[in-house]
C-alpha cells in the first residue's frame, strides 16, 4: 500500500499527468510522501501508547524504510533529473543553499537508519545504542520541514502544518518520558504481552 | 514599421466580441478554462518576436502564478475560471497632462496589434515561450503626456476578495503592484498584451490586459491591470515588499546574480528535459543592457 504513491506517478508519467513541469511535479511529490512517511514513522509510538495498541509497532520500520525510500527517489529526481549528475554544480549547491543544505542532511542522516533497520543490528549494537541512534529520525524530521518552509516562495501553510504534526509528536515524547519506565529495546521491538502500555 | 496594421476584416467588432463571450458565459463554460471564453486575436508580425520553438499553449494556461487564484501551479487554471473580465476599465492617472479611464475597447484602438513571440523567464527558474498579442506599452504612455516629473509607471492589478479567496494564502500583499523606471516603460520591447496563442488572454494569464516584460523575471509583468500611474518616486512593488532581500526592483533576468536561496545561472525550458543556460536580460541584451549602463546589477537586481 505505502507503493500506492510510486504508482501513482508512474501512472502519471505515462498518461501526460504530470503537468508542464515533470521534473517538479516528481520532486515536489517525493519529497511531499517522504515527510508523510516520516510524521507517519513518527506517530507509531504514540497511537500504539494510546490506543493500547502494542503490536502496531510492526509497522514501524516498514513506514521508516519507505520514508528513505521517497527520500532516495527525491534525492535522485534532484541528482539526476534536475543536476544530471553534474556534481560540481551539486556540490555548490548543497555548500551555498541553505535549503539544500539541511534537505541533504535530513537525507543523510536517515542512511544508518535505514541500514540498521533490521533485528540483527538490534543485537549488534546492544538496545540502547540502537534506540539512541534511531532517535536520529527526530533530526531527520525536524530538518525535512525546515528544508521545506526554506524553499516556499511565499505560501508556508504547508511547511507550517507539518512542522505542526512533527512538533505535537516531538513534543509526546518529550512529556511522557518521564512517565515511562527505562528503556527496553527487547520491549520496543517485539510484540509486547497485552495489558503492557 | 509596418504600416498595414490589421485589415479592417479581422479585428473582431465590439458587440461580436462581447457577445461571443456572453454567449460562452451562458454555457458555463468549457471544462478546459482556456476556451471558454476566447475570442479571435490576430497581430501584425514583429521583429522583436523570437524563433524559438514556442511553448504549448496547454502548458501555458495550465501552469500559472496567479496567487490570487491559489498558490499552486494548477490551481488558477481551475480557480479563474468564472472571474469577471466583462466591463474593465484601466485609469491611467498620476504625473500625466491626459489623465484617462479606458475601456477594454478603447485601449484595444489606441494601436495596431502585433504579435511579439517572447521567451518569458520565471524567477523560480523556468521559461517558455509565448506568442503574445499587444501593443508597445509606450503608445498608452505618450498619449498621457507625462510630465516632466513622471520618473516612473506604476500598475495596479485587480483584487477582489470575493472573486479571488485564495488571496489572503498568497504570502504577498494584495491588490498585485508592479512599476518600471519611465525609460523601461517607453522602450519599444514592453507591452501591454491582450491575448496569446490568437486569442484574448485566458483568465489564468492575465485577462483581460497584462504587462509584459521580456529582460526581466516574469513576476515583473504584472496580469490583469486595473490602474497605471505615472508618479514621480520609485513605486512598490510587491514581491519587493514580501521580501525585499530576495527580490529588487529591477529583477532583470541575469545568470550572474543568484537569487539567495537558489541558482539563477539555469533555466528549464517547460518542455525540454535538459536545463539551459540562462542569458542576460533574457536574451534582450541588445535591446535593453545600455538603460543600465554603468549600474552596478548585483546591487541593483
Amino acid at each position: 500500500m505505502c507503493l500506492i504513491p510510486l504508482g501513482l506517478l508512474l501512472w502519471r508519467g505515462t498518461h501526460d499527468g504530470l503537468g508542464a513541469n515533470p521534473i517538479e511535479f516528481i520532486t515536489h511529490a517525493t519529497g511531499d510522501w517522504t515527510l508523510r512517511f516520516l510524521v507517519l514513522t513518527l506517530a507509531v509510538t504514540p497511537v500504539r501508547k494510546l490506543l493500547g495498541r502494542p503490536q502496531l509497532v510492526r509497522f514501524r520500520r516498514m513506514l521508516g524504510l519507505f520514508a528513505f525510500f521517497y527520500g532516495c527517489l527525491h534525492f535522485l529526481t534532484y541528482v539526476w533529473l534536475d543536476k544530471f549528475f553534474d556534481v560540481q554544480a551539486m556540490l555548490a549547491d548543497v555548500a551555498k543553499r541553505r535549503f539544500i543544505t539541511i534537505g541533504f542532511t535530513a537525507f543523510v542522516l536517515l542512511i544508518p537508519l535505514a541500514l540498521t533497520s533490521t533485528a540483527g543490528w538490534i543485537r549488534r549494537l546492544g538496545g540502547r545504542r540502537w534506540q539512541a541512534l534511531h532517535r536520529l529520525i527526530y533530526v531527520s524530521a525536524v530538518a525535512a520541514v525546515v528544508h521545506y518552509y526554506w524553499l516556499v516562495k511565499s505560501d508556508i501553510r504547508l511547511p507550517v502544518f507539518y512542522g505542526a504534526l512533527v512538533g505535537m509528536l516531538l513534543l509526546w515524547r518529550a512529556v511522557n518520558r518521564r512517565k515511562a519506565a527505562p528503556a527496553s529495546a527487547s520491549r520496543t521491538t517485539q510484540p509486547e504481552p497485552a495489558g503492557n502500555g | 514599421m509596418w504600416t498595414s496594421g490589421i485589415p479592417a476584416g479581422e479585428v473582431t467588432p465590439k458587440s461580436v466580441y462581447l457577445n461571443r463571450r456572453r454567449f460562452l458565459g451562458a454555457m458555463g463554460g468549457l471544462a478546459a478554462g482556456r476556451a471558454a471564453f476566447a475570442a479571435k486575436l490576430t497581430g501584425a508580425k514583429s521583429p522583436y518576436s523570437t524563433s524559438e520553438k514556442q511553448t504549448s499553449a496547454s502548458d501555458v494556461t495550465h501552469y500559472n502564478n496567479y496567487y490570487e487564484f491559489g498558490t499552486e501551479k494548477t490551481q488558477p487554471a481551475d480557480l479563474a475560471k468564472n472571474f469577471k473580465t466583462v466591463p474593465w476599465s484601466v485609469s491611467v492617472e498620476g504625473e500625466a497632462g491626459k489623465k484617462q479611464v479606458y475601456s477594454l475597447d478603447e485601449i484595444l484602438k489606441l494601436a495596431p496589434l502585433e504579435e511579439r513571440i517572447y521567451r518569458h523567464r520565471c524567477v523560480e527558474g523556468w521559461s517558455i515561450v509565448v506568442p503574445w498579442i499587444g501593443f508597445p506599452l509606450n503608445v498608452l504612455l505618450r498619449r498621457a503626456e507625462p510630465t516632466a516629473k513622471a520618473h516612473f509607471v506604476a500598475f495596479e492589478s485587480y483584487y477582489d476578495p470575493r472573486q479571488m479567496p485564495q488571496g489572503k494564502y498568497a504570502g504577498i500583499p494584495l491588490p498585485y503592484v508592479e512599476g518600471l523606471r519611465m525609460d523601461e516603460a517607453l522602450h519599444p520591447l514592453a507591452i501591454l498584451a491582450v491575448g496569446m496563442y490568437g486569442e484574448t488572454l485566458p483568465n489564468q494569464d492575465g485577462a483581460p490586459i497584462r504587462l509584459v516584460v521580456p529582460w526581466k523575471y516574469g513576476f515583473k509583468s504584472i496580469k490583469s491591470i486595473v490602474k497605471i500611474r505615472l508618479v514621480e518616486k520609485q513605486p512598490p512593488t510587491t514581491w519587493n515588499i514580501a521580501n525585499a532581500h530576495e527580490y529588487g526592483f529591477y529583477s532583470n533576468v541575469n545568470p550572474e546574480v543568484d537569487h539567495p536561496r537558489w541558482s539563477q545561472a539555469t533555466e528549464r525550458r517547460l518542455g525540454e528535459f535538459l536545463r539551459r543556460k540562462t542569458l542576460k536580460f533574457n536574451g534582450y541584451g541588445n535591446d535593453v543592457a545600455q538603460l543600465y549602463a554603468g549600474m552596478d546589477l548585483r546591487k541593483s537586481f
